[in-house]
């Protein structure tokens, strides 16, 4: 029988914000990983044996175990690697359960929503861009006057939601408004962000998120 | 609006200690008697010896007390410790497992066992309970479609459970307070106001084994409403769990 491979590898899509988490993640935290491209279309023996339950991306795995579930894995890497700079704020329940909060109301609400404006039309689609625009204005609220989710430091909330700051000017297109004129703090700190080397470097431009969506859109047959 | 009542809940033989009233008035529960996720933020407080005030809430008029401490989501249930509130039924869990040193962790000491339960605690609360609903208040095909759905995630549970006696171990963890109230009190009582069976002995004996082996535990029992009371609960919301259902179906 094979050794299970050492070290960190990560199953992935390139577009996926879900996975992009953890890439920034790890990035932030220094640890280098093997990156596996998976084709969705075809999912790889290797992608189904590690995530039997959901069959999705992300899945890291360490010396050949599965995690699964991005905010899970975010919170294993800070647990199985207490020397790197911690993600949730260490020592601090209250802080702590804050941002599982917010990382949670973003796993409810921005991908869900983001994926009506672009899939409908006519009324659903304008409810869902209402909807889109106070979900933005709440998490700026939750933002308030702070640098970073984190406070000072760019922490779990930030690392949760920073990918979706692609997915920005789509949503703009579909939903026809700006988020620097709804949530001008939120877009100060998605170009805060985006000056950090480890989002940089792990998230798509704009465009080619918005040329995804329209071959998304292709594929299922809307207009 | 009104004021919502409150109500000391907390060991129910003994008076309390000085220090414990001092702590009985710190930490505050905000909920409904009738709901799972409530429980499970009950459980937590009792399994590790946390004295608390329960505030009930009616959730046909919500209070201003909610309304200010859980303003995002305005749903039970919500942890006041002290004036600091949380919110959301798995997120207090893990809170009060890291806030209290009282009684045994929630959670495993080993990372990759924490990500474990939570990935169990997830898929209860995600999939499990996604799924249950809709198989129980739709019809027709649709309903066909969600009971296949829900029994596909039942057997995953009923798969893992074959191998422990609870998600956590031998002692009764965040997975485990995700679901066997759920799967193992208020699915008896959704499943009898809905006519429709879902879990069975037959098809699920190891998810009725640790059910039963939650259900008998006494923080559980302490905090686990009364099943006529949720019966005579659900049979008069049926309208609304039926509305429910018809909403989480895809679009």
């Amino acid at each position: 029988m094979a050794a299970e491979k050492k070290g960190l590898q990560l199953l992935d899509f390139w577009v996926s914000p879900f996975g992009q988490r953890c890439r920034i993640a790890m990035a932030e935290k220094g640890l280098a990983y093997e990156y596996l491209e998976q084709d969705l279309g075809n999912k790889s023996e290797l992608l189904l044996r590690s995530n039997p339950v959901h069959k999705k991306i992300p899945v890291l795995l360490h010396d050949g175990r599965p995690v699964c579930e991005s905010l899970i894995i975010l919170q294993y890497l800070d647990e199985a690697f207490p020397s790197t700079p911690a993600l949730l704020p260490a020592g601090d329940p209250y802080a702590r359960a804050q941002a599982r909060f917010w990382a949670d109301y973003v796993d409810k609400k921005v991908y869900d929503c983001g994926s009506r404006l672009w899939k409908l039309k006519g009324e659903p689609q304008a409810e869902a861009r209402k909807e889109m625009v106070e979900i933005l204005k709440t998490l700026e609220g939750a933002l308030g006057e702070k640098p970073y989710f984190g406070g000072d430091t760019f922490g779990f909330v930030d690392v949760a939601f920073v990918p979706f700051t692609a997915w920005f000017l789509s949503y703009e297109r579909y939903g026809e408004f700006s988020v620097a004129e709804v949530a001008p703090k939120l877009a100060a700190w998605a170009k805060r962000c985006g000056e950090r080397e480890s989002v940089a470097k792990n998230l798509h431009p704009p465009e080619k998120v918005y040329e995804f969506i329209g071959v998304l859109k292709k594929k299922y047959g809307v207009e | 609006m009104v004021p919502a009542s409150a109500s000391l809940h907390c060991h129910d033989t003994r008076s309390l200690t000085g220090t414990e009233a001092k702590m009985a008035e710190q930490v505050k529960l905000i909920g409904s008697s009738n709901s799972p996720f409530v429980h499970r933020a009950a459980v937590a407080l009792r399994l590790k010896g946390v004295p608390y005030e329960f505030i009930r809430e009616d959730m046909s008029n919500k209070s201003e007390l909610l309304l200010k401490h859980n303003p995002v989501h305005k749903k039970v249930p919500v942890l006041l410790h002290g004036d600091r509130a949380v919110c959301e039924s798995l997120v207090i869990v893990e809170y009060v497992d890291e806030a209290f040193d009282g009684g045994p962790p929630l959670l495993p000491a080993d990372p990759y066992d924490r990500a474990t339960a939570r990935f169990w605690a997830h898929f209860l609360e995600e999939k499990c309970l996604k799924s249950l609903w809709p198989a129980l208040w739709t019809e027709g095909e649709v309903q066909e479609a969600a009971m296949k759905e829900a029994r596909e995630n039942l057997a995953l549970v009923e798969e893992q459970l074959r191998e422990k006696r609870f998600f956590g171990g031998d002692s009764i963890g965040l997975a485990d307070i995700a679901g066997a109230g759920l799967l193992g009190h208020w699915v008896g009582v959704l499943e009898e106001v809905a006519g429709v069976r879902v879990l069975s002995d037959k098809e699920h004996p190891a998810l009725r084994r640790w059910a039963a082996e939650y259900l008998a535990n006494e923080a559980v029992k302490e905090c686990l409403p009364d099943r006529d009371q949720l019966l005579s609960h659900f049979s008069a919301i049926r309208d609304k769990c039926v509305s429910v259902a018809k909403s989480m179906l895809p679009k």
